[in-house]
């Protein structure tokens, strides 16, 4: 579980966190949607410790991080999994090096067994045999998928996607989709998902976090996000031409 | 102010390299790599400048000489003189802020363009440690190619003045050992060694902190080469005024 108290974030004068608080779920997908430019990221960014906020509190497990000694910091660090929007995979290895690196980092595990685990993790992600390839030599959902391999690669507690299903198409977007929200109850982990994808939030939105400017207007479930007044949320939603019709095509036939 | 700000922040990147080590094995596989990187890549257009320039040295030498009263050896003497003082260890790391430094500074920019250095900080490993102190520690390697760079210097001049007829091999030779200042190439070495901590570390300093896209990593490229020769002809000034005068 992740707890965020009041969390604001500025850069320069410009405010970009407006004291957001909320709880992320342990077992759970949850999401900070929201348009783009309204902080999700840079929350996200705050989340993992690549900005540091200027108010707030973020604990992991009740434990503030600004509480944290050094070694508290690092231990926490080889729990989070990443997911970046682009991938971010270090392309001068190869997937298989790629995967291997937090191994390699973090443990002190013979080759032959870390290359075992690499292999469990890319058929865990349905992506056998491409252990000599590199990025450049892969599809953007298979970049994806290799990414998600390396972030569960070192059993994660915490995984965290940006925009995990940016420039793929709706099949693939699904086939990522469903291979978080599995992974994240298979190992009860504790996933949080930027997107503005109203798929996602259909496909794996458990617990749902709506930003706007900066501020959490919103939270709930996927059922409640149909059901909300808030018209933020509603405007967001309904953007779609599909879901408008959905929705005028439930009022008819009620 | 901003350049202030800037020579602060080439410091703090210098704090951050030298802590947080990486990983043993995983630091030394780095080393051997960016050895291979900078260093060895870096033998065939080194070895190809330094031989035509030291030939060009010594034929321009060679050619202003028209005073019968001056000694034909001075040609070596002069060859000997520009190529250990300043043309291997300054002029060489000048084309080495190009070839180098830029691609220090690309792969870094390209790196931070992508995430990559971001997914290395969220696995909790020292970014700048992980890509720029091996590259520091390669570096140490760089007065090899200067060392080589000097005797295929004054090779290549040996080759143009005495194959050009303008002086015989034994008169080259004896040039080159007259007045000879052993002191001379531990100046040229100790300025290598400035010049080599320059050369990891300012592109490096352009790449790990550049902003945008693709585009302005081709910029920091520039801007880094840029810098670096300024830096490094800087440095040469002040060692040569500290050591030799």
């Amino acid at each position: 579980m992740i707890a965020v108290d009041n969390l604001k974030m500025q850069f320069g004068s410009e405010e970009i966190l407006k004291g957001i608080s909320t709880v992320f779920e342990q077992g759970k997908t949850n999401l900070i949607i929201g348009q783009s430019g309204s902080g999700k990221s840079v929350l996200l960014k705050c989340l993992i410790g690549l900005l540091k906020p200027v108010g707030g509190i973020i604990s992991y497990h009740n434990k503030p991080t600004d509480q944290m000694n050094l070694q508290q910091q690092r231990i926490l660090r080889e729990e989070i999994g990443m997911l970046f929007q682009g991938g971010a995979l270090f392309d001068s290895m190869t997937i298989e090096e790629n995967i291997m690196f937090p191994l390699r980092m973090f443990s002190n595990q013979s080759k032959s067994k870390m290359i075992s685990r690499v292999n469990e993790v890319l058929n865990r992600v349905n992506l056998d045999g491409v252990n000599t390839k590199y990025p450049a030599e892969i599809s953007g959902g298979m970049q994806k998928r290799v990414s998600i391999a390396r972030a569960i690669v070192n059993n994660p507690k915490y995984l965290f996607c940006d925009e995990p299903n940016s420039g793929l198409d709706p099949k693939t977007a699904t086939v990522i989709d469903n291979l978080i929200q599995k992974i994240t109850h298979e190992n009860d982990i504790t996933a949080i998902v930027v997107t503005h994808d109203m798929n996602s939030v259909m496909e794996i939105g458990e617990r749902i976090n709506f930003l706007k400017n900066g501020i959490l207007v919103w939270k709930g479930t996927q059922e409640d996000i149909f059901k909300t007044n808030n018209q933020d949320v509603t405007d967001f939603v309904y953007s779609s031409n599909l879901f408008k019709k959905i929705r005028d095509v439930n009022k008819i036939s009620s | 102010m901003k350049y202030l700000g800037d020579i602060g922040s080439y410091f703090l990147m210098l704090k951050r390299t030298f802590s947080g080590f990486t990983k043993g094995d995983v630091l030394r596989e780095l080393i051997f790599k960016e050895i291979d990187d900078l260093v060895m890549n870096s033998l065939g257009i080194v070895s190809f400048i330094g031989f035509f320039v030291g030939g060009v040295i010594s034929l321009q030498t060679a050619l202003n000489l028209t005073d019968p009263i001056i000694p034909k050896e001075l040609v070596a003497f002069a060859t000997r003189q520009s190529i250990i003082l300043e043309f291997a260890p300054t002029f060489i790391s000048i084309i080495m802020a190009g070839k180098v430094g830029s691609f220090i500074t690309s792969s870094i920019g390209s790196m931070r363009v992508t995430e990559q250095i971001d997914a290395l900080e969220v696995m909790g490993i020292n970014s700048l440690n992980y890509l720029v102190f091996p590259k520091i520690i390669a570096l140490l390697t760089y007065p090899f190619l200067i060392a080589i760079a000097m005797f295929l210097g004054i090779f290549g001049g040996l080759i143009a003045a005495v194959y050009g007829g303008f002086v015989s091999l034994d008169e080259f030779i004896r040039g080159l050992q007259e007045d000879f200042i052993p002191f001379h190439l531990v100046y040229a070495f100790v300025k290598t060694y400035v010049f080599a901590f320059i050369l990891a570390t300012v592109p490096a300093w352009h790449g790990y902190y550049m902003r945008g896209g693709a585009l302005e990593v081709g910029k920091a490229s520039t801007k880094s080469f840029v810098w670096t020769s300024v830096l490094i002809i800087f440095a040469n000034y002040i060692i040569t005024q500290l050591l030799l005068s």
